[in-house]
């Protein structure tokens, strides 16, 4: 919707060269170096693997992947744009994930009781990450590596302490299961849904709402944010709940899904919804960013995840694309925001 | 007479046992430029904040209008119409011109139950305030802040200021990170500024942008004001031997005429040089 409104405006500012302004607001996008990414990934891919690759399959193995990451990733780029950075949900996903399993399954409670836990421990843990933060000065870097340790530790103890296991059985009732964990046609997880969903109210808050005007102004320079009078501290804790609920989101869908939640897992979800969020154009330093665009970078990180296993390469290469085309989405989102700050209106003749 | 806009009585400020000012007393009219002077550490910043709500005097008092007031917060000194402006604008390099300007209370309109920022608002109020200041060099509000020049950050960050009903506008060091040309667009805006009867307190150390512009002159040394005066009662040389530390300069200059009067001429060696000598 934003790249819809800018576009408009761009063309009707200068009449006579449409075209050449519009193509050139694309360009200033942050996203731009994502899409371009995106199609060269998709094309590679295509060439390389063929017809699997586009079948509805094809689609579905990266899509699955790309939803779980997605809905991760996207309260993490918030927190990136905002200057700030979260490694907690690393541990937060399987601690929501056995949250439920032992609430619902274990103790046979009601699902609405387990899912209520699990996402209040992601709330919690978030709250926990943003006070932190906040009073201790620590960098979130830091302190979010402190609480990811944590809160491991509590999820192993606490599960074994209560159910006697590392791990733990549940069969959610068909209409909780229907609404987190089903496969439509089969094959597409329920929770690309969940995914398109958050992102449409993420992209709505960060871009129409001054809310969103809050956060880019916070990662930007956060004293003046706070001289212009913008509650910088209530914005941090809030975040940092949004993301441990995203994460707690995707935790309680996982067990959903699998039936059984277990204490480890959840760890390559730190570095994946990172790189999601950068290859898809944000600044790590904060003030920059957009939802278009790390939905676009978590599909190509997706695709190149799933990709190669269509391909007749060894998988183990895939982590090699996936580190070069890192490397290559930062410098290309360098450049591109270079040539957004030295844009200037050419003189209307 | 008319009361001033912002008044200091005796202010004091000590930060534990260092006494950073010293019964500082200092009055500000509308449509009045105070140039305040002053070497690094002479407590120039300490004031600014003070006035600014950063912090609280020790002792002694503020007065708006005639009226004793006390600032807890910046916002409240804000709320009052006290605005500062930074020496880089204090502006987000990569947010556009019109997000920028209204950063913290942001126009909106509603689409149906949504509340949504109005951009179309902000950019044209944001470029129309920026330009009945004379910078018309800015006329899209899509553009991002990071590819302003300096003056052009300045501008804007004044003209934001005056936009949001500033009466007093602190300006620190406006001046100084910029070039011949860059600043002396931010000094005609200055100038603009104090034309629409705001009071304008300009902080700099150099004295040609402070003999541009200002009505009314305060040197502060350590802490103090060593010297308070009206445009034209005191020249340029004089201004900066004051900032230097009062006679220093002055004392200077004798010691090196008495230095050469004594060697034959020759001003002092480098000591490296004298004891390869």
């Amino acid at each position: 919707m934003a790249t819809a409104a800018r576009t408009d405006t761009a063309a009707t500012g200068a009449p006579g060269k449409t075209g050449g302004r519009s193509l050139g607001a694309l360009i200033r996008r942050p996203e731009a170096g994502s899409v371009l990414g995106l199609v060269a990934v998709f094309a590679f891919f295509t060439l390389v693997s063929g017809q699997i690759f586009v079948s509805p399959a094809g689609f579905a193995s990266w899509l699955n992947v790309a939803a779980e990451i997605g809905i991760v990733a996207l309260p993490i780029g918030l927190l990136m744009i905002a200057g700030e950075l979260d490694l907690s949900i690393g541990a937060v996903i399987p601690a929501a994930s056995l949250s439920f399993a032992i609430v619902s399954g274990h103790y046979d409670m009601p699902e609405v009781i387990g899912v209520a836990v699990a996402l209040g421990v992601g709330l919690l843990v978030g709250a926990v990450n943003g006070f932190l933060v906040l009073r201790t000065g620590v960098p979130s870097l830091i302190v979010t590596i402190g609480t990811m340790f944590a809160v491991m530790g509590l999820t192993l103890g606490l599960s074994v302490l209560l159910t006697g296991s590392t791990s733990t059985n549940v069969v959610p009732a068909p209409v909780w299961k229907a609404i987190f964990g089903t496969f439509i046609g089969g094959m597409f997880q329920v929770t690309i849904f969940w995914w398109i969903a958050f992102a449409a109210v993420i992209a709505y808050v960060l871009h129409v709402t001054p809310f969103g005007n809050w956060i880019f102004a916070m990662g930007g320079d956060k004293t003046s944010a706070r001289n212009a009078g913008i509650p910088t501290e209530r914005l941090t804790i809030t975040l940092f709940m949004v993301s441990g609920f995203a994460a707690a989101f995707v935790g309680v869908s996982q067990a959903m899904v699998y039936q059984s939640a277990q204490v480890a897992g959840g760890q390559a979800f730190i570095f994946n919804s990172i790189m999601c969020v950068v290859i898809g154009g944000v600044l790590l330093t904060g003030g920059f960013g957009s939802v278009v665009g790390i939905v676009l970078g978590t599909i190509t990180f997706s695709m190149v995840n799933q990709g190669i296993y269509f391909t007749g390469f060894d998988p183990n290469l895939g982590s090699v694309i996936i580190g070069a085309l890192l490397l290559l989405a930062v410098l290309m989102n360098d450049t591109f925001r270079q040539m957004a700050l030295s844009y200037s209106t050419k003189k209307k003749s | 007479m008319t009361e001033p806009v912002l008044e200091l009585r005796n202010v004091n400020k000590s930060f534990g046992p260092i006494d950073v000012l010293h019964d500082i007393n200092l009055t500000i009219n509308a449509g009045e430029v105070l140039c305040l002077l002053g070497d690094n550490g002479a407590g120039k910043s300490t004031l600014i904040r003070t006035l600014a709500g950063v912090h609280k005097p020790t002792t002694g008092q503020m007065f708006m209008d005639g009226e004793a007031v006390s600032f807890d917060k910046p916002k409240d000194a804000a709320d009052r119409g006290i605005a500062t402006v930074h020496q880089f604008g204090g502006t987000f390099p990569l947010m556009t011109i019109g997000r920028s300007f209204f950063v913290g209370c942001e126009p909106t309109r509603k689409i149906g139950p949504f509340k949504v920022f109005d951009r179309k608002t902000a950019n044209e109020t944001a470029v129309k305030a920026v330009q009945e200041f004379g910078i018309t060099r800015i006329d899209d509000g899509d553009r991002l802040i990071g590819g302003l020049s300096g003056g052009e950050r300045q501008s804007l960050a004044i003209a934001r200021a005056v936009h949001f009903g500033a009466r007093v506008l602190i300006l620190d060091e406006p001046t100084a990170a910029l070039g011949v040309k860059q600043a002396s667009h931010v000094l005609r805006i200055v100038l603009e500024a104090r034309k629409r009867g705001i009071a304008v307190i300009f902080i700099t150390h150099q004295v040609t942008h402070a003999m541009a512009v200002g009505d009314h002159f305060a040197v502060l040394i350590r802490g103090a004001v060593a010297a308070n005066f009206m445009r034209g009662e005191k020249s340029r040389e004089e201004i900066t031997d004051l900032m230097a530390g009062g006679e220093a300069l002055a004392d200077l200059d004798t010691a090196m005429e008495d230095y050469k009067d004594s060697h034959d001429g020759h001003p002092p060696q480098p000591a490296s040089r004298a004891t390869v000598a």
